[in-house]
């Protein structure tokens, strides 16, 4: 097979070129026939719509909402379109972000929203112009409705123009749509991905196969930092399959050619190691976290006097908080195909980041950027750990290596053990209240290791890591005094982005800490919290969900819990109801309002809401990363349990409010108020207030 | 070894004490079975033996006995299936084969189970996108439908 064959069978055969609305990427195979009018999407003769999605679909539904957003400017009916994942191209990364092609932050909608409108704006002026032209009738006059273009004495399908519009020039500024005139945005459509999941069919990075591959298992280093000593390969390679034994990076891999091979060589190899901290483990972290407080930190806000209001203050409050590593614990382990031949690379995955990807791929082979093709498959959850390279790269090392296809599976064991986490850390906060028992006064400090340092050290805000403060530097309530300082405190552990990011901890330390003031006040956590928030959006929100849960009719036996949070453009309101018998605690009811803006799949917004809820319900009742001697311990799900099906609420209630004007992320806020929410809840219940977690009964 | 899988006959060249799990994806590639945890904690392995839910990763080759069903071979119109899709129950979809499997041989073990049998049934498939208040309304639905 040559190269341009295998192109062809991948069906991924790129040219780039330039036009009015930026790099244009058409399929060799097929480029005299469709029309491409941009990279977003193609129109086949046969009346499909290709539509090509540029951010990773792991559950948070863009899949589905790219084609709804493209189908209504382009009046085609959603039932032609067709998902294609983006190759990483040049002109496919997103443009909100500089340009990267990544999925976080929350931005699949947010950033494209925008762009894909135009794409299909642009798209349908063009079969407009074709039409009138073939017709000679005016363009004012032609709409395109359901996939067809309708005049007054004509009337064509997409595809029947397709050879027409290919001549049209791309219009700089096409005219987007009347909302008003929408279809599909804003209504709920049910998710395209379902059927072919639900059927088995949807293929996940881990299904990936391609003949002649060859498997690479790592035996990891036991120890964080920790460095191979010594090899004993023979009782490996003396088993039949297993081709080779080799030191890579991050491990000691062994090929083989079928997996039975694989496991058993893995089985046999033996290594000795030498290095790494073994007198690190999670209590000692801990401790380290504790002890930084007590040095001052970076300054990454300052209103007012909040020392010396602190000094001379007398209604006080000083708390401490703990919180730990938490993993992600997708489903799907970590795994990469790669291939690594004759001046090409590529990879089979489920990622995140592909221009990451392409980026490291061509540092280890040694070829240009230009030569790397990443094929985005399905992703078994994401939560931010597939924005990490480090699969990607075992797979491209493995592969230039063995001078074959090969295939990276990470066991569940490897995949907990040389996770990235998120940060453990700790916060005190100091409060000072006024005559009216409103904060006058308020110092948060926290200590935390880095994110963007050593991430995307360009972010790094005047040496402030924008993570280790968020929800802080833009703290709701209106504090005159306020302080806010970060203590860079890192640790061999790898730390890495987790679902909601600093928000994860920091809506947890913020929002206990003030419904503790709100009870030393002598106040209503949720009027306390109305009486300190400005932006109308935020009291709206908390508004919501305090009515709709019912707060302050608590029926007799439960009690409630309340937090509010704004991340990634998104207010957040939730309320918990739980009771607590002697030992058991019960969550009885979660009422969430969100105000995301302008909604393009209720459906998705919702199944978000009660995701991030279930996420955060989790790391609050039952997960930490437990290390002894340099190793993660909690090593599968016996020893990090996530949440089960027994232990959820009995009712999620998601409702959505739309105040704000513009787009706000939905795949993480329903994640930070669900922790405090429950806290606070349990404060009712005990009397108690917690301090770190998950949460001890 | 021969297997039958989703009523057609495989002949199977690997070693015995090689997981079904791994059979089914890598040697067959039948890959609408995942792989979760290897230890029997997830569910995501879930397969029919003789029409019961089985951890396909604790189950070695040498050790299968009996008719084995995969996601791909449960019917497309088989009613979990399609209360999963009225209920838009995956969301990144990964453990939802293993939670599909579990979910029909529950009910067709017990085609009106309580609530609290569908729990205990359920709860040892695990699901990270937190779908499980779609799954249990999902299976409610098929339980109270059923005759």
């Amino acid at each position: 097979m040559n190269r341009r064959e295998f192109l062809k069978g991948c069906g991924l055969t790129v040219a780039v070129g330039l036009t009015p609305l930026g790099a244009i990427a058409l399929r060799a195979a097929d480029r005299r026939r469709d029309f491409e009018p941009n990279l977003w999407l193609t129109i086949t003769p046969e009346d499909r719509v290709l539509c090509w999605v540029n951010k990773s679909e792991m559950g948070q539904g863009v899949y589905t909402s790219f084609p709804m957003i493209l189908a209504d400017e382009l009046g085609a009916a959603l039932s032609q379109v067709e998902v294609r994942p983006a190759p990483a191209l040049p002109g496919y990364g997103d443009p909100e972000s500089g340009g990267i092609m990544l999925t976080g932050g929350s931005t699949s909608i947010r950033h494209m929203y925008g762009f894909l409108r135009t794409a299909g704006a642009g798209a349908r002026e063009m079969m407009i112009a074709a039409a009138a032209k073939l017709w000679k009738e005016p363009a004012s006059e032609l709409r395109c409705r359901e996939g067809r273009i309708q005049g007054k004495d004509h009337a064509a399908s997409f595809g029947e123009i397709v050879r027409y519009a290919r001549k049209e020039r791309p219009p700089a500024r096409p005219t987007l749509k009347d909302p008003k005139e929408f279809v599909y945005i804003g209504t709920p459509v049910e998710r395209l991905d379902i059927p072919e999941k639900v059927a088995g069919k949807a293929k996940f990075g881990i299904d990936v196969s391609l003949s002649g591959l060859v498997y690479a298992f790592f035996v990891r280093p036991p120890r964080f930092g920790a460095k191979p000593k010594a090899v004993d390969e023979r009782a490996a390679k003396a088993i039949p399959g297993v081709i080779a034994v080799q030191n890579l990076s991050q491990g000691v891999a062994v090929f083989a050619e079928t997996i039975a091979a694989a496991f058993r060589g893995r089985e046999a190899l033996r290594v000795d190691w030498e290095g790494g901290d073994d007198r690190l483990s999670s209590a000692s972290a801990e401790t380290a976290l504790v002890d930084a407080l007590q040095t001052e930190g970076m300054v990454a806000r300052e209103e007012g006097r909040p020392r010396e209001i602190w000094r001379s203050g007398s209604r006080k409050l000083e708390r401490t908080y703990t919180l730990p590593f938490l993993a992600h614990g997708t489903l799907e382990p970590m795994n990469a195909t790669a291939w690594v031949r004759n001046g090409r690379c590529d990879v089979w995955t489920g990622t995140q980041f592909q221009t990451g990807s392409v980026k490291a791929a061509a540092q280890i082979s040694g070829l240009p950027e230009s030569s790397v093709q990443i094929h985005t498959q399905y992703l078994g959850g994401g939560f931010g750990r597939r924005s990490a390279l480090d699969f990607v790269l075992d797979a491209v090392e493995a592969s230039k290596a063995a001078n074959r296809p090969v295939k990276v599976i990470y066991s569940r064991e490897e995949d907990f053990a040389a996770g990235r986490y998120r940060p453990a850390n700790a916060t005190r906060v100091q409060a000072v209240l006024d005559e009216h028992g409103m904060p006058a006064a308020w110092i948060h400090r926290i200590a935390v290791p880095s994110l963007y340092a050593s991430a995307f050290p360009a972010r790094m805000k005047n040496g402030i890591d924008p993570a280790a403060v968020e929800g802080l530097v833009n703290l709701p309530y209106a504090v005159p005094n306020l302080r806010v300082e970060w203590i860079r405190k890192e640790f061999t552990v790898p730390v890495w982005f987790w679902r909601s990011v600093g928000s994860s901890h920091n809506a947890f330390t913020v929002e206990t800490f003030v419904d503790e003031l709100a009870g030393l006040a002598g106040k209503d956590p949720v009027d306390y919290r109305l009486s300190l928030l400005s932006d109308p959006d935020a009291k709206r929100v908390v508004e919501a969900a305090a009515e709709k849960a019912g707060w302050g009719r608590t029926k007799t036996g439960r009690q409630m819990g309340f937090a509010y949070h704004r991340c990634f453009g998104s207010h957040v309101a939730e309320c918990i109801e739980i009771s607590v018998d002697p030992k058991r605690l019960v969550l009885h009811r979660v009422v969430c309002a969100v105000d995301c803006g302008p909604v393009v799949n209720p459906n998705t917004v919702k199944a978000q809401m009660e995701s991030g809820i279930l996420m955060g319900l989790s790391a609050a009742l039952k997960e930490r990363v437990l290390i002894e001697e340099g190793r993660v311990v909690s090593n599968n799900f016996d020893k990090y349990p996530i949440l089960r099906m027994g232990e959820i609420p009995k009712e999620i209630d998601v409702f959505l409010i739309q105040g704000q004007k513009e787009l706000g992320g939905v795949g993480e806020p329903g994640t930070p108020p669900a922790a405090p929410a429950l806290a606070n809840a349990l404060f009712a219940a005990t009397g108690r207030r917690a301090e770190s977690l998950p949460l001890a009964l | 070894m021969n297997l039958v899988i989703n009523e057609k006959s495989y002949s199977v060249n690997a070693p015995e004490e090689l997981k079904l799990v791994w059979v089914l994806r890598e040697v067959l590639h039948l890959t609408g079975t995942k792989f979760g945890c290897g230890i029997g904690a997830c569910g995501a392995c879930t397969v029919h033996i003789d029409g019961k839910a089985v951890r396909s990763c604790q189950l070695p080759l040498g050790a299968v006995g009996g008719k084995i069903t995969t996601i791909e071979g449960l019917p497309e119109d088989h009613p979990v299936k399609r209360a999963w899709i009225r209920h838009q129950v995956p969301q990144c979809g990964y453990c939802q084969p293993g939670q599909i499997m579990q979910a029909a041989a529950l009910l067709s073990a017990h085609p009106h189970p309580e609530v609290d049998e569908i729990v205990a049934s359920m709860n040892g498939n695990l699901c990270r996108c937190g779908t499980y208040p779609r799954i249990l309304r999902a299976i409610r639905e098929v339980a109270e439908a059923a005759t």
